[in-house]
């Protein structure tokens, strides 16, 4: 018989804490096109290894290397290191009018622009995206209206959702864009209801969910894994793990197994991890899986390793759980000044060129926020009526509801 | 017309809708090959295919959660939890998800779907089979609750409930599924064959959601049930020889508030009856509504008869279930009032 001692409790705790020297010596990252690219058609078991390894295109020097290289033109490119620089632009100008009290809140996407920029352009006119409230790539990269976001944003007169919905929490159909809950994971499992239905119907259309890494942790996240699988739906399950979920790091959530990604072995999904901060290797990957899903093999699922250099949002401070200068040791880099390297390595980008279109983007932003604040801020300005809040509860007004609209005056 | 029992005509709904609209889907643990633990899906994955009517896994915030996608999608998903008692699992998903995505996406989204779950006592079934969680869905601005107590309106609301273009909770009296049980567990059941309310058209109708219906006329006193209590009410008034209005009200979410308003107006009393727990029941939002619309007419306090204030027990469910004679006192004492 053994000796039996007291237990202690396993609390997991990050490797640096605020006044240490940031470390990210035990995230392993795999050389740029070092890891392969199976078939789409591959058994979920024969590539299992994807799932702790980082599939990488931009090397250090900037080029495109390896089997996930390839696949996009120097236009495409372009447009997405445009797309990367407006998204960056828009989070600058409404972060400063959060700071100046002309809303209530804002989530900025400072080094994650990659991933939703490039993902949305692996996606087709028709498919649904299920996202979170850090993927507002999605709709710059497909074009929606900045001033409509911002009009969102300002809960104006204008504003599409009629003042009823926190900062940020867009909704837009044609756009492929799920509206936001801000109640966390529950998205990933409709995204999977979204998927099925498509594929009950003969449809060709897929569905992407979308996640954090600390709300892997729900229990929706985990439904939404049974459900994908059992069903083999066409849907890409992403995972952003930008390494915080608020102030708490991502080891809470991921506990013992070795990657978030490793989460889909054991339901039969092929799992893959991607540098985030690469626009190439996400637009890659997303293809991968947009084809899988398109072909009806199913899921799959993406874990996205990138870093969330801002603060969680507006309310919150990081300096006070993490050291300040982190995010410059974090070795993955950033996401719009190496595709723009990658740019004029290719000899299609200069740094003239660069200087200009940042310019040129801030001045559109610049021009969308005037027309927006001319239907007012959140405090000042054209506001949605009080009738909106009676609005759209249901299709038709209940009587109790109108009583309620009357006695409020209106 | 056919003769059908609670059963028979909610699947013959599901038929009906499923025939007339391909985006209807029907899932649910053990709905598909089996036909459910009551059978109330029995047939329809023989005769619509896996696709259309399937089994899931045991997950009820995943059930919720893919209706939900299925909903934004076009489809018009009829799923079915269990037993009403599993279904907090979901309850973010209906709360925060299904009851708001029109409201939050100003219509850009919306969510039809019917969420069908047999409710309530009288099986022995013990605290987690036999609750009634009504009021934790009226609570919920954005879903419309409701409670059937017999065939007829079973399947006219069924079918309303699966065109409505909102999310519906269909809560079935699981104690009503083959009778229309009174509370007097010592005697047997009368099947609905042998009950006008059994009588059920084979096709397509609709009875409206949000209309309460008068089952027993009278002058004494308004008693407001639904679901099972309707039946008990009606015995109640019989065994007492009160002369009893006894209004089923249906549908809890919306509230056929002018039916109440104009029966109390008129007996200037009233009982208000549910299965589920007293404290924060549906019962004290309808006492709310009577005494605030009705309150220069009342000769007497509302009186409430209800669950008792504990978990559901197993062997005194007969003592824990508000039987004819505690609803029958209740209304001898508001006569006395």
């Amino acid at each position: 018989m053994t000796d039996i001692h007291p237990l202690s409790l396993h609390v997991p705790e990050p490797a640096v804490r605020p006044g240490g020297q940031p470390d990210f010596s035990t995230v392993k990252i795999a050389k740029a096109g070092s890891v392969p690219r199976p078939p789409v058609d591959v058994a979920p078991e024969e590539i299992r290894d994807l799932a702790y390894s980082i599939i990488r295109v931009l090397n250090r020097d900037g080029e495109a290397v390896g089997p996930w290289a390839g696949l996009l033109s120097d236009e495409e490119l372009l447009a997405g290191l445009r797309n990367m620089m407006k998204l960056r632009a828009f989070d600058a100008r409404m972060l400063m009018a959060q700071r100046q009290g002309k809303t209530s809140f804002y989530m900025q996407h400072l080094g994650e622009e990659a991933v939703s920029c490039a993902f949305r352009k692996a996606l087709a006119k028709g498919d649904m995206n299920f996202p979170t409230y850090r993927q507002a790539g999605l709709l710059i990269a497909d074009d929606y209206p900045m001033v409509e976001m911002m009009n969102q944003i300002y809960s104006n007169e204008a504003d599409p959702l009629r003042g009823r919905q926190l900062p940020i929490m867009y909704s837009s159909k044609e756009h492929g864009f799920f509206t936001i809950s801000g109640n966390l994971a529950t998205q990933y499992v409709q995204a999977v209801g979204w998927a099925m239905a498509s594929a009950i119907r003969n449809d060709t259309k897929i569905a992407a969910a979308w996640i954090g890494d600390g709300s892997t942790a729900e229990s929706d996240f985990h439904s939404a894994l049974v459900f994908a699988s059992t069903y083999k739906a066409p849907v890409i399950l992403n995972i952003v793990n930008n390494q915080w979920a608020i102030s708490t790091f991502q080891g809470i959530a991921r506990g013992g197994s070795g990657t978030f990604a490793a989460r889909g072995l054991g339901f039969g999904i092929p799992a893959l991890r991607v540098d985030g901060n690469d626009y190439l290797a996400v637009y890659a990957v997303a293809r991968w899986a947009a084809e899988r899903a398109r072909q009806n093999l199913g899921p799959t699922l993406i874990e996205y390793v990138t870093y969330r250099v801002g603060a969680h949002s507006t309310s919150d401070d990081p300096s006070a759980y993490r050291p300040k200068t982190e995010s410059e040791a974090w070795p993955l880099g950033d996401p719009v000044l190496r595709l723009k390297k990658h740019l004029i390595v290719r000899g299609v980008w200069s740094e003239e060129r660069h200087a200009q279109s940042e310019a040129e983007i801030l001045d559109e932003v610049i021009q969308a926020q005037k027309e927006a604040e001319s239907h007012g801020t959140l405090h000042a300005g054209g506001k949605p009526s009080v009738r909106d809040i009676f609005e759209g509860v249901y299709a038709e007004m209940p009587a109790h509801i109108r009583r309620q609209r009357q006695k409020a005056g209106y | 017309m056919a003769r059908m029992t609670m059963i028979e005509a909610v699947r013959s709904a599901m038929d009906v809708s499923m025939g007339r609209d391909d985006n209807v889907v029907v899932f649910g643990e053990d709905v598909g090959y089996f036909g459910g633990v009551f059978r109330c899906t029995q047939g329809l994955q023989a005769k619509y295919g896996k696709t259309r009517c399937f089994d899931a896994p045991i997950n009820e915030s995943g059930i919720l959660g893919t209706a939900i996608g299925m909903a934004a999608y076009g489809l018009k998903p009829c799923i079915e939890i269990q037993f009403a008692d599993y279904m907090y699992p979901a309850y973010d998903q209906i709360t925060q998800e299904a009851a708001r995505i029109r409201y939050r996406s100003n219509g850009d989204f919306t969510c039809p779907i019917v969420v069908r779950m047999p409710t309530g006592g009288g099986i022995f079934g013990g605290q987690t089979h036999s609750q009634s969680p009504e009021a934790l869905f009226t609570h919920v601005c954005g879903l419309k609750v409701i409670v059937p107590s017999n065939p007829y309106d079973a399947k006219g609301l069924l079918i309303a409930a699966i065109e409505d273009p909102d999310p519906v909770m269909f809560l079935e009296p699981k104690r009503l599924y083959n009778g229309p049980f009174d509370g007097h567990h010592e005697r047997p059941v009368t099947p609905w064959s042998k009950h006008d309310l059994g009588e059920v058209p084979d096709g397509h109708y609709t009875i409206p959601i949000g209309k309460a219906e008068v089952r027993r006329p009278g002058e004494a006193v308004t008693v407001i049930a639904y679901g099972t209590m309707v039946h008990v009410a009606l015995a109640a008034a019989e065994e007492t020889g009160i002369d009893a209005e006894v209004i089923d009200l249906r549908s809890l979410l919306p509230l056929d508030l002018d039916t109440i308003v104009q029966s109390v107006k008129k007996t200037g009393r009233c009982v208000v009856v549910h299965e589920a727990t007293l404290t924060s029941g549906f019962g004290g939002e309808v006492a709310a509504l009577v005494q605030e619309h009705c309150f220069y007419n009342l000769e007497a306090p509302v009186v409430r008869v209800t669950g008792w204030d504990t978990p559901y027990p197993h062997a005194q469910e007969w003592d824990y279930f508000p039987g004819p004679a505690r609803v029958g006192r209740a209304l001898k004492e508001v006569m006395e009032g």
